[in-house]
């Protein structure tokens, strides 16, 4: 896919309009998983704006949002960058052969306490 | 008062107590939960990608059932409600995604939105209310210094859940002090606990997970309180070493009801 053409289907898939974004950096502040990401909310935000979106889906950052929605509540331009690393990710799974989870792998974290819940809200993010 | 009622697939198996005793104590309460017939997993989590639809159905089958009794739909489970509520303000709100939904299921009528959707702490709040819950505890929790840990489910986003001010809630405060307890207030109660995450990166959950206890027990918490399985789970294989309780157990215990549920 062209990266105009993938920039307009993710900008319509997420319903997010990157061009409200003033760059405060408030989302990326407020992100739980700032840490553990190469490419942070904001970033998310400017990258699908400029184009620049093959580095983002090949990130690791994908997977390591929480989907806490902190930064759609905090955001002071209502820009939700949380609802482009969705889609961004989606595009990166939905592809044949990309799952970043399949059943196989529930084995390795399944122990007597996990609820249905986990294991279900893991393959909604995880697997397409 | 009758109302549609939608457990979930946790609180069938996991999360056995937070079906059972939210069960009880609404009898207590002079509330009768109706299950809703034949309902399917929400899926954990909502997704807020527009084109994502057959994942949202279940949810759609949940709302418009409860619509046709013409009660509101009541949840316990801070993700069942979460992905319930988001999928209904979609419905209303994007017409788009609401047609192809309508579409798919291919029945007369369509769903555009209508019913109510309540957490069991709205239900508590808004339809039976506080006051009212008050006087029929038998069983007050004096002294006792609980926090209450929203997580990140059952207040954001705050323009479509609708809860309470996503950023300074108090209904569980509220629900608290009803219970004759004394609410522990503190600054992560608002903040996630990792959620999924903790199978792509448990280091990353147990972080989290820390900063959210540590925090309740400086501020003086003997108990956290929650909603959600999944918050439960990790805050208590992150080490917490102060109970995590659902909150419908502390309501059982209350309302006297807690002992002849642990006989069943
Ligand atoms: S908080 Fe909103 S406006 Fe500020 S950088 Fe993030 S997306 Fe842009
Ligand atoms: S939703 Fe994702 S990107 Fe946004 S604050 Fe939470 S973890 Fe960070």
């Amino acid at each position: 896919m062209n990266n105009k053409y993938l920039r307009e289907e993710l900008i319509r898939e997420s319903g997010v309009n990157p061009k409200k974004c003033m760059k405060c950096g408030k989302c990326s502040a407020t992100c739980p998983a700032y840490d553990e990401m190469e490419y942070h909310p904001h970033q998310f935000v400017s990258m699908v704006e400029s184009g620049d979106i093959q580095p983002l889906l090949q990130s690791e950052s994908l997977y390591k949002c929480l989907s806490c929605f902190a930064c759609i509540e905090r955001c002071p331009r209502g820009v939700e960058p949380a609802k482009l690393v969705e889609a961004v990710r989606l595009a990166a799974i939905r592809k044949q052969g990309e799952n970043r989870m399949t059943a196989n792998d529930v084995a390795e974290f399944l122990d007597e306490d996990v609820p249905q819940q986990l294991i279900v809200s893991a393959f909604r993010k995880y697997s397409k | 008062m009758k109302v549609s009622y939608f457990p979930g697939c946790t609180l069938k198996n996991k999360a056995k107590d937070l079906d059972l005793y939210a069960y009880k104590s609404a009898e207590a309460l002079g509330v009768t939960l109706e299950e809703i017939e034949n309902w399917q997993c929400c899926g954990g989590v909502f997704t807020t990608a527009r084109d994502e639809v057959a994942t949202k159905l279940s949810s759609v089958r949940a709302l418009k059932e409860a619509f046709s009794k013409e009660q509101p739909l009541v949840t316990v489970c801070s993700a069942c409600h979460n992905v319930i509520k988001q999928t209904n303000h979609a419905v209303q709100n994007d017409k788009e995604f609401s047609d192809k939904v309508n579409r798919y299921m291919g029945e007369d009528g369509g769903y555009f939105g209508e019913a109510e959707v309540y957490h069991y702490l709205e239900m508590l709040r808004d339809l039976v209310g506080f006051d009212a819950l008050k006087e029929k505890v038998v069983n007050p929790l004096k002294g006792k210094k609980i926090a209450a840990y929203y997580g990140c489910l059952l207040l954001r986003p705050g323009s479509v859940m609708k809860m309470d001010d996503p950023e300074n809630p108090s209904i569980m405060e509220d629900f608290i002090k009803a219970l004759g307890a004394q609410p522990v207030v503190y600054a992560k109660r608002n903040e996630c606990c990792g959620g999924y995450v903790s199978v792509e990166s448990p280091d990353l959950a147990k972080k989290s997970s820390n900063q959210v206890v540590q925090n309740a027990k400086m501020q003086g918490a003997e108990m956290i309180i929650t909603a959600c399985p999944l918050c439960k789970y990790n805050l208590l294989k992150n080490g917490a070493d102060i109970p995590v309780v659902y909150f419908t157990e502390l309501l059982a215990e209350a309302l006297g009801v807690k002992e002849d549920t642990d006989e069943q």
